[in-house]
């Protein structure tokens, strides 16, 4: 089982439940290519070019980027190119993100987190809101005008 | 000098509340100890061979006697009564207990310091000329830039796990005090053509195990653009630099696998984009900064020659700290003053509470209330009438901090070593230790000249050996100590990496390998003004290879 991170707090992942589904961005292709991409979320590792996602912003029900190791930040980068290239659609960071990162995760542009359940028990939902990013309260954001995505 | 803001203060106190959690959430296994580890690391905590150890940001070097009375009270509560300065313009205290670190942060952010970011694989503290807003020949004082990047870099939500770790420089003098040519981006302030301020951008120096020299990515980049252009280059090198060897995940390794001017096109097409979507740093905010290092109220009295030069003749020692520890100031009244922390026999960049206290009182009395951490390991009093100069020597005299040999032999940059580091494979205190001994005879060392030695116990080059005219390296050999010697090294505006002499010498070895090395120099230098680098670069490494090694062939 999948917990799923918001600022509003932990939830179940009910995305399967409700229909949707996840592909490769060549799964992808194929879909889209026969009319069945509404429910399904482009699955992509860190190493992806964000550019070879460009074409699928709009078909794309969902990106989820995966962070094979907490300390492997190329995840940030990636989700930081998607929102400047333009993407606007929900975007999940999935996989080893600790509380600590919350923030972080959030002003690059995802607006969740799916994490296992066992990360779930050890760092509580208490202290995943308590890294909520607060808008003033960064260095980024009173340099470079950085905002915080809302988009959910 | 920069004074926080209220949104520094906030920012920094709530820093500190994160890391009381974190190491709370440590204890009660919520943050497992792999988790915790870069959370420390980004905190400045480190955990060495006996005990943790705490790396203090001084940025750029700089700061005010209340800070410099602050760093020994730290070193009286929670170290065993010194600190130690560093080659990164920090000062680390070796013996603090996990439990005490929350609030040694919190006595640093009541005088405006902080931890943050002085280790992990995130964007390092920023370093600057030593000189900066007091030396001759600068043409524009470098730390306006440093404290933006300062605060660009601090808690960077998209750069705090980048590949490997990540440092900057600046310099502001056309005279490269801040070894730029060795960082992984480098910035020298200059004007172009039509006389607008901007920098030429270096990337990819560095030392340790592969070391090199810096590239330049960009030869003139308008300081408008200097944030959105670092986001660009991080941004490449967070996506693109190898997370797969640790040694080889340094942004140099990736300007040398995948060519300058490959990543040149790759980070022009990512800052192309960049600058559109970001706001250039309000107009308001960078003046700010820059008016806080507007230079102080220079007293205007002259300079009582006559009395200067009786005392200076009557006295020996004043006379040979004047020469060798005093440099020229932008205001002629004036004079900056180095400190050496490299007492005969002593551990280089290492000063006692007591020490620290006296030079944060000669600050705030004769100094402007400015202190200079330089990269060399002394300190430095950057603004100095020169009438005072003698009552300051006095007070450092008393105080065991008026060695005369800043630039020469003795005034060696060594690492930690053995002694603390658990990534050391050799001893290097001890070897400078010893060296400085040998060579105890200030008179000789200045005959000798201009000599900079740098010493690293490990591959990683803390010690900067590379860029010494004579470094040493001190490896593991099978289970004994073996060192390693280049020469020629150059860490200023004509930055060189030394060149290896050959085999390398044991612990009893080395020291008479050294003096070999530099009784050879005096016999084959041009004259007495000919540097040793300078001979170095005339006649080339081979006759001090004929010097350190022709004796064991003899005996062979």
């Amino acid at each position: 089982m999948s917990i799923i991170i918001r600022d509003d707090g932990f939830h179940p992942d009910n995305w399967e439940k409700d229909g949707g589904s996840f592909a490769d961005l060549e799964k992808f292709g194929k879909d889209v290519a026969q009319n069945r991409a509404d429910k399904v979320c482009i699955d992509v590792p860190n190493n992806t070019d964000a550019q070879s996602l460009y074409e699928n912003f709009d078909n794309a029900a969902m990106i989820r980027i995966a962070f094979p190791s907490f300390a492997d930040g190329r995840g940030f980068s990636l989700a930081k190119q998607l929102r400047q290239l333009g993407y606007e659609g929900r975007l999940r960071a999935f996989g080893h993100v600790i509380a600590d990162q919350y923030g972080f995760a959030r002003v690059c542009g995802f607006d969740e987190i799916e994490i296992d359940d066992e990360l779930a028990k050890r760092q509580p939902e208490t202290q995943w809101l308590a890294r909520i990013p607060k808008l003033q309260a960064s260095y980024q954001h009173r340099l470079l005008g950085e905002q915080v995505n809302q988009n959910v | 000098m920069y004074k926080y803001n209220e949104f520094d203060h906030g920012f920094v106190r709530n820093r500190v509340k994160q890391f009381r959690a974190q190491v709370e959430r440590r204890l009660d296994g919520t943050l497992t100890e792999d988790e915790f580890k870069p959370l420390r690391l980004m905190n400045g905590l480190y955990l060495q061979l006996h005990a943790y150890m705490l790396r203090v940001a001084i940025p750029y070097g700089t700061l005010n006697s209340q800070q410099m009375h602050q760093l020994a009270m730290l070193a009286e509560k929670w170290d065993k009564g010194y600190g130690h300065f560093t080659t990164r313009q920090n000062i680390q205290y070796n013996w603090p207990k996990l439990n005490d670190v929350p609030d040694m942060l919190d006595a640093l952010a009541d005088v405006e310091m902080h931890a943050i970011q002085t280790s992990g694989n995130c964007i390092r503290n920023v370093t600057a000329d030593h000189f900066a807003g007091a030396s001759a020949d600068e043409i524009e004082d470098p730390r306006p830039t440093a404290e933006l990047l300062r605060q660009w870099s601090t808690d960077h939500p998209e750069f705090q796990f980048l590949p490997r770790k990540f440092k900057i420089a600046v310099t502001g003098s056309p005279n490269d005090r801040a070894v730029t040519k060795a960082h992984d981006i480098g910035l020298r302030m200059v004007r172009n053509e039509k006389g607008e301020p901007g920098y030429e951008v270096i990337i990819g120096g560095g030392l340790g195990r592969t070391p090199m020299v810096g590239k330049v990515v960009r030869t003139f980049l308008p300081k408008t653009d200097l944030l959105p252009y670092l986001e660009a280059i991080l941004q490449v090198y967070n996506l693109n630099g190898r997370r797969d060897n640790k040694y080889k995940a340094r942004i140099k390794i990736l300007v040398h696998e995948t060519g300058i001017d490959r990543l040149r096109e790759m980070i022009e097409h990512v800052f192309e984009a960049k600058k559109g979507l970001h706001q250039a740093p309000p107009e308001a905010m960078v003046a700010a900064i820059e008016a806080q290092f507007a230079p102080p109220q220079f007293e205007t009295n002259s300079v009582d020659e006559d009395r200067l030069s009786k005392l200076v003749g009557a006295d020996p020692g004043l006379r040979s700290f004047i020469e060798t520890n005093v440099s020229d100031h932008r205001e002629p009244t004036h004079a900056i003053v180095t400190i050496s922390l490299k007492p005969i026999g002593g551990t280089p960049g290492d000063a006692t509470a007591d020490q620290i206290r006296t030079m944060a009182g000669l600050a705030e009395a004769h100094g402007y209330d400015e202190l200079r951490v330089s990269h060399e390991q002394n300190i430095i009093l950057p603004h100095v009438h020169r009438n005072d100069i003698p009552q300051i020597y006095a007070v450092l005299k008393a105080a065991g901090l008026a060695t005369a040999n800043i630039g020469l032999l003795s005034d060696i940059i060594a690492c930690p070593g053995m002694d603390y580091c658990a990534l050391a494979t050799a001893r290097s205190i001890p070897v400078a230790q010893e060296l400085s001994n040998a060579f105890e005879d200030i008179k000789l060392q200045r005959d000798i000249g201009s000599l900079k030695i740098k010493i690293s116990g490990c591959i990683n080059a803390c010690g900067h050996h590379h860029v010494g005219h004579i470094g040493i390296l001190g490896l593991d050999k099978a289970g004994v100590e073996s060192y390693q010697i280049t020469l020629g090294g150059d860490g200023t505006e004509t930055a060189t990496i030394g060149e290896r002499t050959g085999p390398g010498f044991s612990y009893e070895e080395i020291i008479p390998a050294v003096t070999r090395i530099i009784d050879h120099y005096l016999e084959i230098r041009e004259d007495e003004i000919e540097t040793f680098l300078e001979t170095f670069r005339r006649l080339g490494a081979e006759p001090f290879k004929q010097a350190l090694y022709s004796h064991q062939q003899e005996a062979a």
